[in-house]
């Protein structure tokens, strides 16, 4: 759900800013152009984030999925380095958020390396509590902001 | 005479740019104490002294009266009111003082600083009685004097004369509140304090997060960060000097070391991982906190220079938090090394982890009380289950919760260990979180007298300040 939102927004993004674009996807029910490679690509295509359970920090099924698209989707774009950030949800303290969001990336980050793709294209970093996604103070938003966001760099 | 600390820093107010934000030099100044020749007492007094030891028993709040401290001039007696007014505000706010309304006052007008008329004022109810005047001096200086008097013996129980700028006056008030806080309950105050904390405005999911410090009234903040980075956790050096923190700078999550003398910051050590959540120790030569390794994390102690790191846990579990005791010969720390969170206590060097929280929920944030017998914590359970702060002796018995709510983290000890601060954050409603509110409380160690801290924006992450040496 998530996912579909921000790549709502990058559908708007691109649409104002881009005319010249060579590939078309598909995103809330609009037609547009996405740069291949770019973060875009990768947030509408491939999927940039993958879920946790509470208090968890390894990775579900649904997540290694996404992982093997990411994994697929960096051999084809093989100049790209991405930054793994490790989030949770609000309902922890800081300090121990802190470690348990970068083990949520190193897990994410261990995966990716295991399916091929150079550790020194990877650099990890967790953002704890500090960076939620969706805002709300319910299991919905905990949920969405239990996960490891890969972007390129 | 009592001797008084007579602060030695020195004054320095250079601009620094630092890490892309201009940062003032944020010391305070210095104020002198001098001890006032003590002046006869009305003679034939006799009744309960107002000085009580606060330790043997939960007291009723001891009554005393401030009346303005008057001034030869306008601009004197001006400051006078405002010494006055802070002193009346500090002691108030303790909750163990009952700070007798001025209307009261049978002697109209400010008081002189010699000997009162006691007759006067045994009939406000009062115990003690605080006299003083205020002279300004030349070069922007001022000097007040001050004395404080147990009105039932008739004695004068302190006398002593402060000099510093005009614009120091409220550290003035705050030693003199310190003072009488000390005399009448026979331990340190702790109004002479600072606080550090991280003030945050925006939305939820898009946090500008500052470095800021001010008074323990809520009074002369400043931030010193200007946002580009996420900030976290800071923590006071024991001398007030510097504070230990968590900075984003150039996406590289470090513990950071920030001087107020100079505004300058400098990263503590080189490690390959992640390292936060610092507290100095108690001798401020040594730094310890946790850094990432591999999939856990670990405490780790290094001196304050950064130099020869030292790993103290490598247990492969979330180690964080740690804090030293007063006394330097244990650690406390969080570890969810047995399943879920709980909090540990280890020897300095590493080694003999014991576990002390066994209460129902996880348990967070040890912070050592500054008197060695208590360690407060954060105490929390399911996603939907109330957040809590309490205290427990170090070796984990009696147990008691201060303060529960939504979400309620972070507690920090006043210098005397007799009051707590910590933050709260309300729940937000709705998918966009409208109404999410993050705040400083402050609660005594007794669980009474909570109150919100004021502060410009919303905040969190309170280190309270030792007094200065």
């Amino acid at each position: 759900m998530n996912i579909k939102i921000l790549g709502a927004f990058a559908a708007v993004a691109l649409l104002a800013a881009c005319a010249d674009q060579t590939t078309e996807t598909k995103g809330a029910g609009q037609t547009h152009s996405i740069v291949p490679g770019s973060q875009e690509d990768l947030v509408a295509n491939v999927g940039d984030r993958v879920f946790y359970d509470l208090n968890r920090s390894t990775l579900r099924a649904d997540g290694k999925a996404t992982l093997d698209k990411q994994a697929a989707w960096l051999k084809q774009y093989g100049s790209n380095n991405v930054q793994i950030a490790g989030n949770c949800d609000e309902r922890g303290t800081t300090e121990y958020n802190l470690a348990l969001g970068q083990r949520r990336a190193n897990a994410a980050a261990s995966y990716l390396k295991a399916k091929g793709v150079a550790a020194a294209r990877m650099t990890t970093i967790s953002y704890g509590k500090d960076r939620p996604t969706a805002m709300g103070s319910n299991e919905q938003a905990w949920a969405q902001n239990r996960n490891a966001t890969t972007s390129v760099r | 005479m009592i001797h008084l600390p007579s602060a030695t820093l020195r004054r320095r107010d250079m601009m620094v740019a630092a890490a892309s934000s201009l940062i003032v030099a944020a010391r305070p100044e210095p104020v002198r104490a001098q001890a006032l020749r003590p002046l006869a007492g009305g003679g034939g007094g006799a009744g309960q002294s107002a000085v009580i030891d606060v330790d043997k028993a939960r007291v009723e709040p001891i009554p005393i009266a401030i009346p303005d401290i008057g001034g030869p001039d306008g601009a004197s007696s001006q400051l006078g009111r405002d010494i006055s007014g802070v002193i009346r505000a500090d002691l108030a706010r303790s909750g163990l003082f009952r700070v007798i309304d001025p209307a009261a006052y049978i002697q109209s007008g400010p008081s002189r600083g010699d000997t009162p008329n006691f007759q006067n004022w045994r009939p406000t109810g009062a115990q003690a009685l605080v006299t003083g005047k205020t002279e300004a001096q030349g070069g922007g200086g001022v000097r007040v004097e001050f004395r404080l008097w147990d009105i039932l013996p008739q004695a004068q129980i302190q006398g002593t004369a402060y000099t510093t700028t005009q614009s120091n006056w409220r550290r003035i008030a705050h030693i003199m509140a310190d003072v009488i806080y000390e005399r009448l309950l026979g331990e340190k105050g702790y109004f002479d304090t600072r606080v550090v904390y991280i003030g945050a405005t925006g939305p939820k999911d898009r946090r500008t997060k500052r470095l800021a410090i001010m008074d323990q009234d809520s009074e002369n903040n400043r931030f010193l960060t200007d946002g580009s980075w996420l900030v976290l956790t800071p923590r006071f050096h024991p001398t007030r000097d510097q504070i230990a923190f968590m900075s984003y700078a150039n996406n590289r999550p470090r513990v950071y070391l920030f001087d107020l003398g100079s505004g300058r910051q400098t990263v503590l050590g080189d490690f390959n991982g992640m390292t936060f959540a610092p507290r100095f120790g108690p001798d401020g030569g040594s730094v310890v906190m946790a850094v990432i390794n591999g999939g856990g994390s670990d405490i780790v102690v290094t001196d304050v220079g950064g130099r020869g790191p030292h790993k103290l846990t490598d247990s492969g579990a979330i180690d964080v938090s740690p804090c030293f005791s007063p006394d330097g010969r244990q650690i406390a720390f969080a570890s969810d090394r047995g399943g879920d969170q709980q909090i540990y206590v280890m020897d300095a060097g590493g080694g003999g982890a014991k576990r002390i929280s066994f209460g129902s929920g996880k348990y967070a944030t040890p912070v050592w009380s500054p008197r060695g017998d208590l360690i407060a914590f954060t105490r929390y359970g399911g996603d939907e289950s109330d957040f809590s702060i309490g205290v427990m002796r170090p070796d984990g018995s009696g147990e008691r919760i201060l303060s529960t709510g939504w979400l309620v983290e972070g507690p920090t000890f006043a210098p005397n260990g007799r009051v707590l601060m910590f933050w709260k954050e309300t729940r937000g409603q709705g998918a966009r979180g409208a109404g999410f509110t993050s705040r400083l409380y402050s609660v005594d160690i007794t669980g009474f007298n909570e109150r919100v801290v004021p502060t410009p924006t919303d905040a969190s992450d309170p280190a309270w300040s030792p007094l200065p040496a």
